[in-house]
């Protein structure tokens, strides 16, 4: 009997406390660096496509929402000739976003992607591509992989040792 | 036509217009109340507070499929949703609001408002048995159980209230309160009524009829649209007819400091308990089936008995004296 009282007073008391709501339109919320939303395609720190078109995101994506075509410019530098995200599909796993092995791919703060039309919610290149470096500042592929670009012989990446002479004997 | 013909035309339906007002406000009050107490702001967006939630409510409600289903048995089916809401709003015919704002003084006024809550249990016992859905059949089982059973305690209890008055009729019920109101000489009886008054209305946390973590919806699983529509209004109507009781019969009705109309007193008495009403449903957990029953015809029945015997002594020993 008192218990019930005494409950009816907690439950009474809290016509007091703050609200927990967050009235979303005009109040945001407050979403962490890290939180998994709308996919963006990164930069190296020069402005080059970081993506190389590996199809490692588009196997590791669990509903198969990412497709591309990779392709290879002049100098030697791959890249995706298309790269389309159906995020009418995506799940927002993140899985993506592990699997790329240049940082190309990235899951921002962002969830505001509501279309009246299901067709806008597959995204291509140019909507994906960003002019930013994303979570990785810094970070550029080509100057710490092995390959070889114009302008940037074997041997000649960050910490990378000179290629072996395989015709000589000498170690 | 009189004056006193269109005064009480203008009464009755200024007392009809305003249940059917105010009922639907309920809603939206019940929901801002409950998020007020769950921490969150309730329905804020329609309207100035929300209230125009109200409107959308009722509007979707209208445009939903109204769907008889081809297992039920059509006419009772049709009908139980109307029987409460006659029942409940039949009950305010008898409820003085303020002097001279009375739709009709019947002597027997307390007796015709129990009997009235006693048909709106056909409703219940109706809507679940015509639905043919196993759901509704228990829920119905339940709720003709629980409202018999209470209905009991509910009348038990206001005999003390009737003794000291010596009158059924409403009018002289509240009259007789206006040195004392009944709830101090009564308030084993105004606990009892009260707590009867919720398992009437089968109002949380005695909403065994229609428990939704058991039942779906209880006896009215299978309804949709306008039906459903009105068991809400008439679960509403039914809250505002127990909280007028309970101001009526032991808070001294419309009596109060004469800074304030009678009217304004009346609704100021009954708007606390509608209050109290959802307090109860935001904090307290549905019992369990057995633990109503039980409650009720061994805890509340002896206690009303002994409400009665005790009352009924002192009067006599009064009388005597
Ligand atoms: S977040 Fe998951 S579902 Fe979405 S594209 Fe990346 S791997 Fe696919
Ligand atoms: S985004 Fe990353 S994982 Fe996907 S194709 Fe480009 S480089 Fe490979």
């Amino acid at each position: 009997m008192f218990s019930i009282v005494r409950s009816m007073w907690l439950v009474f008391l809290h016509m007091f406390k703050k609200r927990v709501t967050i009235q979303y339109p005009e109040q945001k919320a407050k979403l962490p660096a890290r939180w998994r939303g709308r996919i963006v395609l990164t930069r190296d720190p020069d402005m080059g496509e970081r993506c190389v078109g590996c199809y490692l995101c588009a196997a590791a994506c669990p509903v198969d929402c990412i497709s591309l075509q990779a392709t290879q410019d002049e100098s030697g530098r791959r890249y995706p000739a298309f790269f389309r995200i159906n995020f009418s599909r995506c799940i927002f796993c993140g899985y993506c976003e592990e699997a790329c092995p240049t940082y190309a791919i990235q899951l921002i703060p962002d969830f505001e992607m509501g279309e009246y039309n299901r067709q806008n919610l597959v995204y291509e290149k140019q909507d994906l591509l960003i002019d930013s470096q994303g979570k990785y500042p810094g970070y550029n592929y080509y100057k710490v992989a092995g390959m070889a670009i114009q302008g940037k012989e074997k041997g000649a990446a960050i910490n990378e040792e000179k290629p072996v002479d395989i015709h000589s004997l000498v170690p | 036509m009189d004056d006193a013909t269109i005064s009480h035309l203008l009464i009755t339906f200024g007392v009809l217009a305003g249940l059917l007002l105010v009922a639907p406000g309920l809603i939206w009050l019940e929901r801002r109340l409950l998020a007020l107490w769950q921490d969150r702001y309730g329905p804020n967006r329609a309207g100035p507070f929300g209230l125009l939630v109200v409107l959308a409510d009722t509007l979707k409600l209208f445009f939903k499929e109204d769907w008889i289903p081809p297992f039920a048995d059509k006419k009772v089916f049709v009908l139980a949703p109307a029987i409460v809401v006659i029942t409940v709003l039949l009950s305010f015919v008898v409820i003085p609001f303020a002097p001279g704002i009375i739709v009709a003084d019947m002597n027997i006024g307390l007796l015709f408002f129990l009997a009235m809550s006693s048909m709106g249990a056909y409703s219940i016992i109706l809507g679940g048995w015509s639905s043919n859905n196993k759901y509704a059949l228990l829920g119905s089982m339940r709720g003709a159980a629980q409202l018999i059973s209470y209905e009991v305690f509910m009348g038990l209890s206001l005999m003390g209230v009737v003794l000291m008055t010596g009158s059924f009729s409403l009018i002289d019920i509240v009259e007789a309160q206006r040195y004392q109101w009944f709830i101090v000489p009564q308030f084993l009886g105004f606990v009892i009524f009260l707590i009867a008054g919720i398992a009437e209305t089968h109002r949380l946390p005695f909403d065994i009829p229609e428990a939704e973590s058991e039942l779906i919806a209880g006896f009215h699983s299978e309804y949709s649209g306008m039906k459903f529509g009105l068991f809400f209004v008439g679960e509403y109507i039914g809250i505002m007819l127990i909280s007028s009781m309970v101001t009526v019969l032991f808070l001294g009705g419309w009596y109060g400091p004469s800074f304030l109309p009678p009217l304004a007193w009346f609704i100021i008495k009954m708007f606390g308990f509608i209050f109290f009403f959802i307090l109860l449903r935001a904090s307290l957990p549905r019992p369990r089936y057995d633990q109503l029953m039980e409650f009720g015809w061994k805890i509340l029945l002896p206690l009303s008995l002994l409400n009665l015997v005790v009352t009924g002594g002192i009067i006599l020993w009064m009388n005597t004296h």
